[in-house]
């Protein structure tokens, strides 16, 4: 395979290759093809079902696809694993678990440290750092559970920043958050894409998809596009993820569409 | 050596009587995913039952099964109090209530029981051999063993009960927001289940003891829920199957001469095998077949769909190749060959000089996958 | 009765037995059961320690021996064997995991007492021994049980330790684990194993029948004091030693008192302490906190209502009635209560009877409570 200098294309940060995933021969993607650059930050949207958590957990490895492959930055997930950040839905952990804030985001530097040796002042040191950039430093001692739903996103993000990764897959990173998180957490996202990183998140409110990201792609179980946002993110592409259940606002439709998902049932 | 005398017919029957009622109550346990609040409230009445015991004198008598009753929804009560604090969830609640109250009644019973005819294996086994030496009178004449007269009752009330409030308990079982929305208290209808839970546990001590009445309660719901979706065919299968139980439980006890209630629960356990296996759509065995076909089925509309998407772009050239499916798709070379030789059955794809093309079914069925 | 038991722990062989071996038990069923409990599987736990009676019984007709290690063996196979049915029926079918742990704790528990008739019907003495691992029997522990749970205990905690980061890591977040290329599934695997090592390890003390409550209700009284999970593991080992190490006492030294029952209505006096004492999160704490706020919120009320009738009137010296103030909160607090609160903390003062008015200290304190208000309106 030829790399990125010898082609003289933009490298790639994730290329998947024909993705298809099935839970119990139930498709859930189909035939994904998708290269995301290296440096942008890019939304992954669609109607609920569509897969979007679904491409995310392939393209970490956490379900095996039926058909297809993933590669990040060149090389397959297991070899690159340490340059990849994951930020999961919050609600997909117990916050009552008897833990701090400063352990959670320790456990960023578990696949650094490895197997049986504990984290020590060093890994300490950067988890507060991390802290320090979510402004959550003075929560450190604090328990999980005591947290508001902004803050705690806001320590996922912070054990992701720990990771030192050159990808971050965020799922949701926006749901359920204050007006402040939001505002921090797209100001740091901008802060990662400026120092060459790469974040990719599942997002769900349509109207922000221009100001937040710069790359898009519409999933819905097949990918509709993916691009700058000012090239795909349109009328068209969005009525074809999202088939007639978007109210839309712009009455032009080559300008950016702004949109708004109409709730519906999972 | 099949016929039975007066005495084991009596066994027979009573053993059928307490299957039946625990079946009933049980298959709403199960639905409402409930069936280890059965393990706790067999466990716990215990004490409701000793101290009423030790009141009356009298193991038979009605006052008993009032007492389990109330100890089956205090324990309730405690476990939606204790995981009302939130200091504990629910699951851990169960487990530190009910192993309370038992320890409790086991007590009462090893300190204060010895030399009364309240014997801790009874308890805990049961022995339904014994069932026909305690008889009922009524006027003079003889109605039965105890057992069979306390039992028929109880499941003529578990009977009355499902029958009375057959919708109310169907809506509170499948949408208890609804329930409520529509004035059917859900609480009322929980306290009023598990209080039935109680009072059919505490009938079904004597002949099965407390942890083998869980098999009843359990075992037959949760197989016929493998063979039927609605509720009325589950409850009179339900039923049917623990007639089969406790027939063939008798049965087993009788040629190996081995606890009666130990071989209903062993029997309990063989018939849901057999069903597991072969119940048809949903057992192993079926689920296996389906399974495979599926399997190639699901390939065959991959290859579709791949093949759709690159058709007419400058990579078709080498994204239709066989042999460059292992490659694209991931697929080992003979997984490629086999899933490729079923779409050409099918007559979704053609081969041309090893490259695959869509047949228009091929294109119609890729279609129709992806848009749904 | 007491100092009698502490002498005899030196000099009785049977009672340094009995002590040693609930401790070991306590300590390493209450630390691994921590874990069983963050897992979501107290339930599980009860559903194998029934589950294992035939395993018991089926390691000594094969074997014909009593010996301690074969029959917690012959247990773990068994309970292992349960736990890969649950596990099977709730991964192939629509039967839930409450439905499928009841079947099998009952039909094990079953299977089991055919076995046990079979047993019974031999003349051989040594098969009565088999009945107390229903209910425990302290009493009857040996140096060569203590020795085994020693063993298994240990090697049970050390793997803990190990393996602690990743196991926290695992129960706490399974997605974020598997992408840092953890085998999930092993520890898993891992995890649930040491939960048959917790309960088969204390059957001979407490009994198939209530070993699950040592599992769960230690670890469950130790969430309460602490927030970390290593305290957590610690205390709950040693609230399940300290009941071990009472409930088999109070059980060899008292006639006609199963060992099983009494170590768990310790335990449970231990989880009730736990839940209404516990600093923080303690039920008592809660109440008090309610209350306060509540005195609290009452006071705010009649300082605001107080200020409000002064503003109306010329000069602070003014009293106001307590009926007036009754009137302007319509019910909703109890004034008297409030005013004396208020008088306590010198916000305001009584003249002449039953007339009130604000100090200049509570005056000041109404201002800022009416700037925050508005502050809020404006955030709102």
């Amino acid at each position: 395979m030829m790399t990125s200098a010898e082609t003289g294309q933009p490298p790639v940060a994730i290329a998947v290759r024909d993705l298809t995933v099935a839970y119990n021969d139930q498709p859930v993607l189909w035939d994904i093809d998708l290269d995301v650059p290296a440096g942008v930050l890019m939304a992954i949207v669609g109607p609920n079902g569509a897969g979007k958590t679904t491409l995310i957990k392939a393209v970490l490895n956490l379900v095996r696809p039926a058909a297809g492959s993933v590669e990040i930055l060149g090389q397959s997930y297991r070899q690159s694993r340490d340059k990849v950040g994951y930020v999961p839905q919050r609600g997909s952990v117990d916050w009552d678990f008897p833990t701090s804030v400063l352990d959670v985001v320790q456990m960023g530097r578990y696949g650094a440290l490895g197997w049986i040796r504990r984290p020590g002042p060093r890994d300490r040191e950067l988890a507060l750092q991390a802290l320090e950039k979510v402004s959550m430093r003075d929560f450190a001692d604090r328990q999980i559970s005591q947290l508001s739903g902004g803050q705690q996103q806001r320590v996922f993000l912070a054990r992701a920043l720990v990771q030192d990764a050159q990808v971050y897959l965020m799922d949701e990173p926006f749901q359920g958050v204050d007006a402040t998180t939001e505002r921090a957490i797209i100001t740091l996202l901008k802060d990662l894409r400026t120092a060459g990183k790469t974040v990719v998140c599942v997002h769900h409110d349509l109207q922000t998809v221009p100001d937040y990201f710069d790359w898009v792609a519409l999933l819905n179980v097949r990918k509709i596009a993916s691009g700058p946002v000012s090239e795909v993110y349109n009328d068209t592409n969005l009525r074809l993820a999202y088939g007639g259940r978007v109210a839309f606002l712009s009455r032009d439709s080559a300008a950016p569409a702004t949109a708004q998902s109409v709730p519906e049932e999972d | 050596m099949l016929s039975l005398t007066a005495g084991q017919m009596e066994v027979q029957i009573v053993a059928i009587v307490v299957a039946v009622a625990c079946a009933l109550v049980g298959v709403f346990l199960v639905l409402r995913q409930m069936a280890m609040m059965s393990d706790a409230i067999t466990h716990s009445i215990l004490p409701g039952i000793v101290v009423a015991f030790f009141l009356v004198q009298d193991l038979s008598s009605p006052f008993l099964i009032i007492a389990a009753a109330a100890t089956g929804v205090l324990t309730v009560s405690l476990v939606e109090l204790l995981n009302r604090t939130r200091l504990v969830r629910e699951d851990a609640a169960i487990g530190i209530v009910f192993p309370a109250l038992f320890s409790i009644g086991v007590i009462l019973i090893a300190r204060f029981a010895g030399g009364i005819h309240l014997d801790l294996d009874v308890v805990l086994l049961g022995e339904i051999a014994f069932v026909p030496f305690n008889r009922t009178t009524l006027f003079g004449v003889d109605l039965g063993p105890t057992a069979l007269v306390m039992m028929t009752i109880i499941l003529i009330i578990n009977l009355l009960f499902i029958t009375l409030f057959y919708k109310e308990l169907k809506l509170a079982t499948f949408d208890a927001g609804l329930a409520a929305a529509l004035g059917f208290s859900p609480a009322l209808i929980h306290y009023g289940l598990m209080s039935l839970v109680s009072v059919t546990a505490v009938g079904a001590f004597d002949a099965v003891g407390a942890i083998l009445v869980v098999a009843l309660i359990v075992g037959p719901p949760v197989t016929s829920y493998l063979l039927t979706d609605r509720l009325w065919v589950m409850l009179a299968l339900s039923a049917g199957i623990g007639v089969l139980i406790a027939v063939s439980g008798y049965w087993m006890a009788r040629g190996l001469d081995a606890s009666i209630a130990g071989s209903m629960a062993t029997m309990t356990g063989v018939i849901f095998m057999v069903a597991y296996l072969l119940a048809p759509g949903r057992g192993l065995i079926a689920l296996a077949f389906r399974r495979r076909r599926q399997r190639w089925e699901f390939a065959g509309t991959m290859l579709a769909i791949h093949l759709l998407n690159h058709e007419g772009l400058p990579s078709a050239e080498q994204e239709n190749r066989v042999d460059h499916l292992q490659e694209h798709l991931n697929w080992d070379s003979d997984f490629a060959e086999r899933a490729v030789r079923h779409a050409e059955r099918h007559q979704t794809v053609v081969r041309q000089n090893r490259h695959l093309y869509l047949t228009e079914k091929g294109r119609q069925r890729a279609r129709e996958a992806i848009v749904r | 009765m007491f100092p009698e038991v502490f002498t005899d722990i030196y000099s009785d062989y049977t009672i340094r037995n009995i002590t040693l071996g609930a401790t070991v038990l306590g300590l390493v069923s209450g630390s691994l059961g921590t874990f069983a409990v963050l897992r979501r599987q107290s339930l599980l736990g009860d559903s194998i320690s029934h589950a294992v009676l035939p395993g018991i019984i089926l390691a000594f007709m094969l074997t014909g021996s009593r010996d301690p290690l074969i029959l917690i063996l012959g247990a773990a196979i068994v309970g292992w064997l349960a736990t890969l049915s649950i596990m099977a029926i709730v991964n192939t079918t629509r039967i839930k995991q409450d439905a499928s742990l009841a079947l099998v704790l009952s039909v094990f528990f079953g299977f089991g007492m055919v076995l046990m008739t079979f047993v019974q019907r031999q003349p051989d003495a040594a098969a009565a021994g088999l009945s107390r691992f229903l209910f425990g029997q302290a009493a009857a522990i040996i140096w060569d049980d203590v020795r085994t749970m020693l063993i298994i205990g240990s090697l049970a905690l050390a793997i803990l330790f190990v393996f602690w980061k990743e196991f926290k890591l695992v129960v706490f977040d399974r997605a974020f684990a598997l992408s840092l290329g953890m085998p999930v599934q092993r520890f898993d695997v891992l995890l649930t194993s040491l939960l048959v090592i917790a309960i088969v390890i204390g059957l001979q003390t407490v009994g198939v029948i209530l070993m699950s409550a040592m599992v769960v209700t230690p670890a469950a009284a130790a969430r309460q004091w602490s927030d970390r999970l290593g305290v957590v593991t610690i205390l709950a080992g040693g609230f399940g030693a300290l009941a071990g190490v009472s409930g088999a006492l109070i059980s060899a030294y008292t006639a006609r008192m199963p060992t099983g029952p009494t170590i768990v209505i310790c335990l449970t006096a231990i989880v009730l302490f736990s839940l209404i004492l516990a600093p923080n999160r303690g039920l008592l704490w809660a109440w008090v906190r309610q209350h306060r706020q509540s005195r609290d919120i009452r006071s705010r009320v009649v300082l605001g209502d107080l200020y409000w009738l002064s503003q109306q009137h010329e000069g602070v010296d003014h009293g106001h009635s307590m009926a007036a103030l009754e009137a302007m909160s319509a019910g909703r607090v109890a004034v008297d209560h409030g005013l004396e609160d208020l008088e306590r903390a010198g916000l305001a003062q009584r003249i002449d009877g039953d007339h009130w008015t604000l100090t200049e200290k509570g005056r000041q304190l109404a201002v800022s409570d009416l700037n925050d208000e508005d502050q809020d309106q404006r955030d709102a």
